[in-house]
This record gives structure tokens, sequence and C-alpha cells, in this order.
């Protein structure tokens, strides 16, 4: 069986496979506008994912988890733990007498770890100098798009307690 | 003064070629860069985001769709007047 182009009485191994020079040039642009077709498919493809999970997307429903005492460490110190998962590292600092925020320390740009750095009072990401507000997780300068995500705390009794992950 | 209709149709089907793959190459900028933002806005639990991106980059592979189909149009044209069929 002979496989024919369409609009050709020439048969496919002959069309894609030009004898003159001139033709040639022809046959590396289209296979290239097909690569680049495809690239593009791959692209909506990529966009339709993002639809299929928003879609199906589900808050996550966080558990209550005391992260440290009242008072366990001193204004300006830090404190790191795992919430809500143990893969999940956060760092919590005593901004003021009775303040605390907490963070996710992975950075929002490559994942590195932040750290607190009391000097400038922000956060700070040592791989490519991306700093975060200490108020509010916000990008205060460097690659990093998207703020951190704070960790919400309550005070019960002794205890402070992580109850939520924002943003 | 020479126009382009005075051209061998060889040329002019590799101009009109370059014109589409160009055409092709900025869409697929704009859509690589519409991937990235719904990403983004997806990972910063913005959703609202992806249905326009997916409709917007979905008419994108369309139009690339029928540009391939342009250039496949002039390569068959053009070659096939040149091999004289
Ligand atoms: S990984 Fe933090 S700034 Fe790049």
């Amino acid at each position: 069986m002979t496989w024919l182009r369409r609009g050709s009485s020439e048969p496919l191994w002959k069309e894609e496979f030009p004898v003159r020079t001139a033709d040639e040039r022809y046959v590396t642009r289209r296979q290239l506008t097909k690569f680049l077709v495809l690239t593009s498919l791959g692209m909506f493809v990529g966009n339709i994912w993002i639809l299929i999970r928003s879609i199906f997307y589900k808050a996550p429903i966080y558990g209550h988890q005391p992260v440290a005492q009242l008072g366990e460490i001193p204004v300006g110190g830090v404190k790191l733990f795992s919430y809500p998962s143990k893969d999940d590292h956060c760092i919590l600092i005593r901004t003021a007498e009775d303040e605390y925020v907490g963070y996710s320390q992975k950075c929002t740009h490559l994942s590195c770890a932040v750290y607190y750095s009391q000097a400038e009072n922000r956060l700070e990401c040592p791989c490519h100098k991306g700093f975060f507000s200490i108020k509010d997780g916000a990008v205060l300068q460097g690659p990093p798009s998207r703020p951190l995500p704070r960790i919400v705390l309550e005070a019960r009794g002794e205890q402070l307690v992580a109850i939520e992950v924002k943003g | 003064m020479p126009t382009s209709n005075d051209l061998p149709p060889q040329t002019r089907g590799l101009t009109a070629i370059a014109g589409a793959m160009s055409l092709i190459v900025i869409l697929l900028i704009v859509q690589i860069w519409l991937l990235s933002a719904a990403l983004e806005s997806f990972l910063s639990g913005k959703l609202h985001t992806a249905l326009p991106a997916a409709v917007f980059s979905g008419v994108m592979f369309l139009i690339c769709l029928g540009l391939y189909a342009f250039v496949d149009r002039v390569d068959s044209e053009v070659r096939g007047s040149g091999n004289g069929r």
C-alpha cells in the first residue's frame, strides 16, 4: 500500500525526502511548523490540566496542633515546627511580648528554607535573596511572586496552637 | 518597481510560510506566558483564572492549527506546481 499526501500524486516517502534542495526547504519548514503546533497543543493540555485541578480542588482540612508554650521563646526568637504534616516545615517568630507569627519555611520561589533576620526584621531566603515581610509574609524583594503561606495561630491557655494555613 | 507577484512561486511560498511560522511563534510565546500565569495563580489559591486561561489557550492552539493547515497547503501547491503536476 502506498501512502499519499492530500492533494498529491507522489508517494508520501518521496514527498518527505525530496531530491531537490529547493523542495527540501519546504519539508524542513513544514516539519518545524508541525513541531511548533504540537508544542502549542502541549501548552493547551497544560492549561486544561490546571482547569481540571481547579474544578476538583478541595480545600484541605487542617488539624489543630500545639506548636509552642507561651513564653517559651524570647522576643525576637524563633522556633521551628512542622505543620500540617511533619514534612511541612514552618517557622514561629515572637515579634513582640504578646505577638507571635508563623509562616511556612518553604520559599515560594524554589522551595529553599527561609530564615528570620532579626537585624532587618524580615524573613529571608538565602538562595536568590527573596525577602518576605514579617507582618503578612508578602514579598518585599526578589524572585518569589507569591507571599509565604501563613500559619494561623491561637493561644489556648499556656499553649500556642496552629489551626490553619492561609495562602 | 517589482511587486511580490513578480517573484517565482517557490520564493513567494517560502515567504508566506515564514510569515505563518512567525505568527505561530508569537502565539506560542503568549501561550507559554498564559500557562505560567495560570499555574502561578492556581498555586496561590486563585482558582477563577483557570477557565479563561484554558479558553484562550485553546483558541490560540486552533489558530496555530489553522496556520499549519495554511503552511501545508502552500507547501503542496508550490511544490506541486514546481514539479509540473
Ligand atoms: S528559592 Fe527563595 S528566592 Fe529563590
